[in-house]
């Protein structure tokens, strides 16, 4: 399904965003795990991608902003599904979300 | 005799984080259980014992946590190596039992897709029931059951509710002779992941409607402990209050295991005449066994206080708002807690570094966990402050030697930042790990299970880092004893021992830090704890009893040394791997006795580089 969503559809669509561009009280969808960033990760970006699918973030999960951290609005505290999980922004560019209007 | 009385059946408990895992083992095992190390890695491994109603005898291990069979950590790497049989010096379970936190089915019922991959026989634990039905969360047992082809029971480990049906099921499976199927398991890839959450989410859908009364006790909860402001303040708060229940619950007793250890030893010297024996028994094995006893009750009440937090659910927010602030240094946010423990004293820091579950990060945290200011140091710090630093105001309500005492501090907590900065460039060029984090749902602490625990780390510390630090006191006792001094003789009898000639042997090395031979001897024995060096350096300048005559040794030391000698020798201790338990920890925690070297090393160096600058800034400055 993933593959499906081409570049250009996930830069015009106005709610799709990166999960590490969302802030707190950010609520929506997953709707895409991708591992094309650059990013350095220290693991490759298909560990990282697996990493994240492990961790619940994972195509059509809910989530949602609950907290960030003090300096430089890092690192992000997510509601996802059932359960809650802590990660840096920096690791949270490769998920694509669809934001709920507020 | 049947095959089951000659080995117990083996049982693992595998499952994710936070599920409750450990109070389930401990419900099953009750006190058979023992504690100790996989071979080879430093990962904790415990089994327990049970004998079933039927007389089998079953032996349980308790897996680390993981979400996945495919390992990241080196605790996740033992789970998924005992699943797989592949672990050396262990044999394949018999039996594998995947805990399940009731309430939260989602990533357990991938990590159980994987073990059904495997092909053991299973059986699957539903823990915290109570709180799913308080929850009005419904489970379809019987659809699930058939779903998932194993069978299920429902537990509540705190409460013991569920052990024996769990025993019994358990037992059942073995006596049926159910087989292991093939394995089919390997490494999923991501699109394997996805479509296991894809059949997790199916089978959710099926057999679990979602609760009427869905938990809002963490929310509410995390809306002020993760408050970017309030949470920090509260963490400030929480960890001001454990620091003051270290020095105040662990001061008292730790004095008394001194004493009492001191006054036993002596008690026992009247009855052996005088000599070698009798000081190798008095001042080596006695004093030895009171300088590991006396770490205890720092280790007890710190560990208390992390344990109750880890177990409430506190120590992943801890780490969350560390993270940032830790990560300048390029340190994980869950680094925070070890090194906090350091301030107290750098031993239960670095066994605290096992909640780190990266091993970059975690020997990051272990290797710098000794430059914060210990407890030890105190002793030292206060003499050299109080025989050369004058006690003069400088400014509205600062003392200069006040100020000389915080910026010993800050120096320790700043050279750890640039030191964990550089290990990362050096060793890890700079590489930074995932973090992701589990933040779990709140919990009240079991009282039973932080005692079981507290009591698991006490036997970890006097069994096997005893084991190293006991002969390490002895060989510095050895060596500042022998040999004895001639008769008619002059100096201190440490003059004409081994320590003795290694110090003025070694202290053409020492005078460009402005270190004359008296100090380099009372380094030696020194070594076997950082505060010893007071009583080291009394027994060289010949003040009797020095710890509680600190004023006399003072003025001594005053009069002895120079200002910038005494400031060079403040500088020495900030770095200096002057502590034989420490490096003793260090081994067993890293299981290497390169990293302890890289240790002792880097921290020499800079105690060097450190004394020379300060010495010689000091001269230019006319403090020579």
């Amino acid at each position: 399904m993933h593959e499906m969503l081409a570049d250009e559809a996930l830069a015009t669509d106005a709610s799709l965003t990166r999960l590490s561009h969302a802030g707190p009280g950010d609520r929506g969808v997953i709707v895409d795990v991708r591992a094309d960033h650059a990013n350095e990760h220290g693991v490759d970006v298909h560990e990282l991608e697996r990493r994240l699918l492990e961790f619940g973030f994972v195509e059509g999960a809910s989530f949602e902003i609950i907290h960030q951290g003090l300096i430089g609005a890092d690192p992000i505290a997510v509601r996802l599904d059932d359960m809650r999980v802590a990660l840096r922004r920096r690791d949270a560019e490769d998920v694509w979300v669809r934001l709920e209007s507020k | 005799m049947s095959e089951a009385a000659i080995r117990p059946a083996r049982v693992a408990l595998v499952g994710n984080p936070n599920t409750g895992k450990t109070a389930l083992f401990n419900a099953l095992t009750g006190s058979r259980q023992k504690v100790a190390n996989y071979a080879g890695v430093t990962v904790e491994r415990k089994e327990g014992f049970i004998t079933t109603p039927g007389g089998r005898s079953l032996s349980v291990l308790d897996l680390p946590g993981t979400y996945s069979l495919r390992a990241r950590s080196p605790d996740e790497a033992v789970t998924r190596d005992a699943v797989l049989g592949r672990l050396e010096g262990e044999a394949e379970p018999d039996v594998v039992v995947a805990v399940a936190d009731a309430t939260n089915l989602r990533l357990v019922l991938r990590l159980i897709l994987e073990l059904k991959a495997v092909g053991r026989p299973m059986v699957l634990a539903l823990n915290m029931y109570d709180i799913a039905q308080r929850q009005g969360l419904r489970i379809d047992l019987e659809g699930l059951q058939r779903e998932l082809g194993c069978p299920i029971v429902t537990t509540v480990a705190t409460r013991k509710r569920g052990i024996a049906e769990l025993t019994a099921k358990v037992d059942e499976l073995i006596a049926s002779g159910a087989l292991s199927t093939e394995n089919v398991w390997h490494e999923p890839s991501a699109a394997e992941i996805r479509g296991a959450h894809r059949e997790a989410q199916r089978i959710l859908k099926a057999h679990v409607r979602p609760p009427e009364r869905p938990d809002t006790f963490t929310a509410r909860v995390d809306a002020v402990l993760l408050h970017p402001v309030s949470g920090l303040l509260i963490l400030g708060a929480l960890m001001f209050l454990v620091f003051q229940a270290v020095f105040t619950w662990a001061g008292p007793p730790a004095d008394a295991i001194e004493a009492g250890v001191g006054w036993l030893g002596v008690q026992v010297g009247t009855l052996l005449p005088d000599g070698l024996v009798k000081s190798l028994i008095v001042d080596g094995l006695f004093a030895g066994v009171g300088q590991v006893l006396v770490f205890l009750p720092q280790i007890l009440v710190l560990f208390f206080f992390i344990i109750l937090l880890e177990d409430f659910g506190y120590m992943a927010r801890a780490a969350f708002l560390m993270d940032r602030i830790m990560g300048v240094a390029g340190l994980h946010g869950r680094a925070f807690i070890p090194l906090f423990s350091s301030f107290a004293c750098a031993i239960p820091g670095i066994m605290a570094a096992r909640v780190i579950d990266q091993k970059r990060d975690r020997m990051t945290t272990i290797l710098v966990a000794p430059l914060m200011t210990c407890s030890a140091r105190i002793p030292v710090y206060t003499l050299i402050i109080g025989a050369f630093i004058p006690d003069r105001t400088v400014g509205p309500g600062f003392n200069l030697q006040g100020l000389v005492m915080f910026g010993l501090f800050a120096s320790g907590v700043i050279s750890a930042l640039i030191v964990s900065f550089v290990i990362r460039k050096l060793f890890w060029r700079g590489a930074v790990e995932p973090f992701l984090m589990e933040l779990p749902t709140y919990k009240v602490p079991s009282f039973e299970s932080v005692v079981r625990n507290l009591l698991q780390r006490a036997q970890i510390f006097l069994n096997r880092a005893g084991r190293i630090i006991l002969p390490l006191m002895i060989a510095v006792w050895a060596l500042s004893a022998f040999p004895g001094p001639p008769p008619g003789a002059t100096q201190p009898a440490i003059d004409y021992s081994f320590a003795g000639m290694i110090g003025h042997a070694i202290q053409p090395l020492f005078a460009p830090i402005g270190f004359n031979w008296q100090m380099v001897v009372a380094l030696i024995p020194g070594f076997a704890a950082r505060e010893v060096a007071v009583a080291a350096l009394g027994t060289v300048y010949a003040v009797g009893d020095a710890e509680n005559n600190a004023a006399a040794l003072g003025t001594q030391l005053a009069n002895a040394w120079s200002l910038a000698t005494g400031l060079s020798f403040l500088a020495w201790y900030i770095f200096a791997p002057q502590c034989a338990a420490t490096l003793g920890v260090m081994k067993r925690e890293t299981n290497s006795w390169g990293w302890t070297a890289v240790m002792f090393g880097y921290m020499v160096t800079l105690a060097y580089l450190a004394s020379f600058l300060v010495y010689h800034g000091a001269v230019a400055l006319g403090w020579g």
